[in-house]
């Protein structure tokens, strides 16, 4: 195996400011959004008293998420000792704290109140799962940012692995965390589950490991430095994993629910007679976004294009943010059970299924998280050196042979 | 003094003396529906001592009338902006048909001041809270604006500030970008009054709201509550609500 050089990207060619041009064209229409936002109030949204959570959200919570499921790559090198992951770990560092970052941004402008953010910061209600969220997002950043320390420092080189170790059991709470946001509404019969806090675990590893490999391969095409197919299919296998584990516990949901009688309803909902919801679930987040995928993946001649696992990745990012969309407003567009077995109207939309249209304002700061994730990554490996001169198999495959002249 | 002139005397007093017991035993039973606590000072603590509470006559809320919605968007400035799915509603006339029997209700639904509150549960700063006197409300200084509560709420309770908002009521403070409910009238209440809502019902409704301390026996409210059969709405997540219902 050949040593691993990190070495930080030149940064000058046009391509390269070209980029970061278009990303801060991104965030200034998503911070322009916000200010719209804020300064009309949320009445110029989709969003009512009856989605009150809408497109910014679906985009926040699939970022952090995500975010998470980008430790990953990082972990697998230093808690389970592959030696082939250990060259990504900054990157993979870096990336999990710069999604955080952009659903952050995305979740704290869409407030009603942001300008209280300080409030939240100082105000705690422990009983409150979102407090809790506050706590485990800002660790996150700390004890990510101190890993990449160890790992970019030689003297701190030995605590990597210890401090890996905990950033792994934090992003597992993390996630846990996210997921309970939903898991614990009692009120709604969309959520309500403790399968959420696991289902979003699979599903942070699905879309973190797709956004990874779509970061990983376009950096090193852009900066033409080499990445080997040794590495680029043991990660899209694990892709598939991944996919193949969200589908298990999606499908463990709903058969739950199915079986309930109570549930019945908010059940043909989604699967069958919601409309969008259910062509996002069936068409976008099952087929597009996870069966294909599969195939492109899996195929024994497909799965072996960078095209077509550049395409699954996207694939399974599309899907992920249709999977959000569905549980998020999906949810809360089906009406509260107040009174069962009774016909209910009322001039509050009891009753009856919520109409939500996104808006302009909430898509443009949505797409500015993603912006500022993005800008995030590619400032800092031109600052820093986060990324490996070369991923070719003599550098990450341990049991690579040179082909003998 | 003639004797007759005595006589007549005698008969005024007797007279008036008569009719000042007829009308007081007119009016205090009237008064007795109005179970005004009595009014705390304002440096005397909320004691859990006292729980607000509201019962809800279902079988006497008739079609046609408004009284209860109207009287709390006066009481609290609430203005539509013609704009339903996002203009505030504290409390709203909600229709029920039986799917099997037919059977048709109408009731208020307001926020129902959970004894154990999920929208408290879930607030991050702790802005949703409950009063020791078991009333519900939001903390406009502390909330962010972030809706949890909102998604929390079995009942639909709360409603977000959409709008920038003007000529507000100097005893209802509201908040632009924040979340709000019912809050029983919570200034009234303290000052000794019935919560608007319940007012309007007994001077304009059929007096199906009656309002009290559900922890003193000897209140209308409780003597009512023991007299006729009360539920809560959602009775199977435990919530223990202050707001019951007769008639569903």
């Amino acid at each position: 195996m050949k040593k691993v050089m990190f070495q930080t990207i030149e940064g000058n060619s046009s391509g390269y400011l070209g980029l970061l041009g278009l990303l801060a064209a991104f965030i200034l229409s998503g911070l322009g959004s916000a200010w719209e936002m804020e300064h009309n109030g949320h009445w110029i949204t989709g969003m009512t008293n009856q989605v009150v959570w809408g497109t910014p959200h679906v985009f926040a919570v699939f970022l952090i998420v995500a975010a998470s499921g980008a430790l990953n790559i990082a972990s697998i090198g230093s808690v389970f000792h592959k030696a082939m992951y250990k060259p990504l770990a900054p990157l993979s560092a870096l990336l999990a704290i710069a999604l955080l970052l952009g659903g952050l941004t995305v979740l704290v402008l869409d407030l009603g109140r942001p300008d209280r953010l300080i409030v939240a910061m100082t105000s705690y209600n422990f009983k409150s799962i979102f407090a809790w969220n506050i706590i485990l997002y800002n660790g996150f950043l700390v004890i990510v940012a101190i890993y990449i320390w160890t790992m970019m420092d030689r003297p701190m080189n030995r605590y990597k692995d210890r401090v890996g170790f905990a950033a792994f059991v934090w992003r597992l709470i993390l996630t846990t965390g996210t997921g309970s946001i939903f898991g614990f509404l009692v009120a709604r019969q969309a959520y309500d589950a403790a399968i959420m806090a696991p289902m979003f675990i699979a599903m942070s590893f699905s879309f973190g490991l797709a956004i990874f490999l779509l970061v990983m391969m376009a950096a090193y095409q852009w900066t033409g430095r080499p990445l080997g197919d040794a590495l680029l299919f043991r990660l899209k296998n694990l892709l598939g994993v991944f996919i193949a584990g969200v589908l298990f516990l999606v499908a463990i949901k709903h058969l739950t629910n199915l079986y309930a009688t109570e549930h019945h309803g908010v059940e043909s909902f989604i699967l069958l007679d919601g409309g969008i919801y259910t062509f996002l679930f069936w068409g976008i987040q099952i087929l597009l976004g996870s069966i294909i995928p599969l195939i492109l993946l899996y195929h024994p001649a497909l799965g072996k294009s960078r095209l077509n696992i550049a395409i699954a990745a996207s694939l399974v990012i599309l899907g992920g943010l249709a999977q959000m969309y569905v549980i998020i407003i999906g949810g809360q567009a089906y009406p509260l059970p107040l009174f069962p077995g009774h016909e209910i109207q009322s001039s509050f939309y009891d009753g009856v299924v919520a109409e939500y249209i996104p808006s302009f304002y909430e898509f443009m700061l949505g797409l500015s998280g993603i912006a500022v994730a993005m800008l995030i990554v590619t400032t800092a490996i031109k600052i820093l050196k986060f990324l490996p001169t070369s991923l070719e198999d003599a550098v990450t495959d341990p049991h690579h042979k040179p082909e003998e002249v | 003094m003639s004797k007759q002139a005595n006589k007549t005397d005698q008969y005024r007093r007797r007279f008036l003396s008569n009719a000042a017991a007829a009308a007081t035993a007119a009016v205090v039973p009237g008064l007795m529906l109005f179970p005004v606590a009595e009014a705390r000072s304002p440096t005397e603590a909320v004691s859990n001592k006292v729980r607000w509470g509201m019962l809800v006559d279902a079988t006497k809320c008739v079609d046609g009338c408004n009284a209860c919605v109207t009287a709390c968007n006066n009481e609290h400035g609430l203005e539509g902006h013609n704009r339903p799915a996002t203009d505030a509603q504290w409390i709203r006339l909600v229709h029920l048909k039986d799917k099997q029997t037919g059977k048709e209700t109408k009731l208020p639904v307001m926020c129902q001041h959970c004894e154990h509150p999920p929208c408290v549960d879930v607030c991050p700063t702790g802005a949703s809270f409950k009063r020791a006197d078991g009333i519900v409300l939001v903390d406009r200084h502390i909330c962010i604006g972030c809706r949890y509560c909102m998604m929390a709420c079995p009942y639909k309770a709360r409603s977000f500030v959409h709008e920038t908002l003007t000529d507000q009521k100097p005893d209802s403070p509201r908040g632009k970008g924040t979340v709000e409910g019912c809050n029983l009238c919570v200034t009234r209440v303290d000052a000794g009054k019935l919560p608007a809502c319940v007012e309007a019902c007994q001077q304009e409704g059929e007096k199906a709201l009656l309002f009290g301390d559900i922890n003193d026996p000897d209140s209308m409210i409780s003597k009512q509550a023991e007299k006729i059969a009360s539920r809560q709405i959602r009775e199977d997540l435990g919530l223990n609500t202050g707001v019951r219902y007769h008639g569903i």
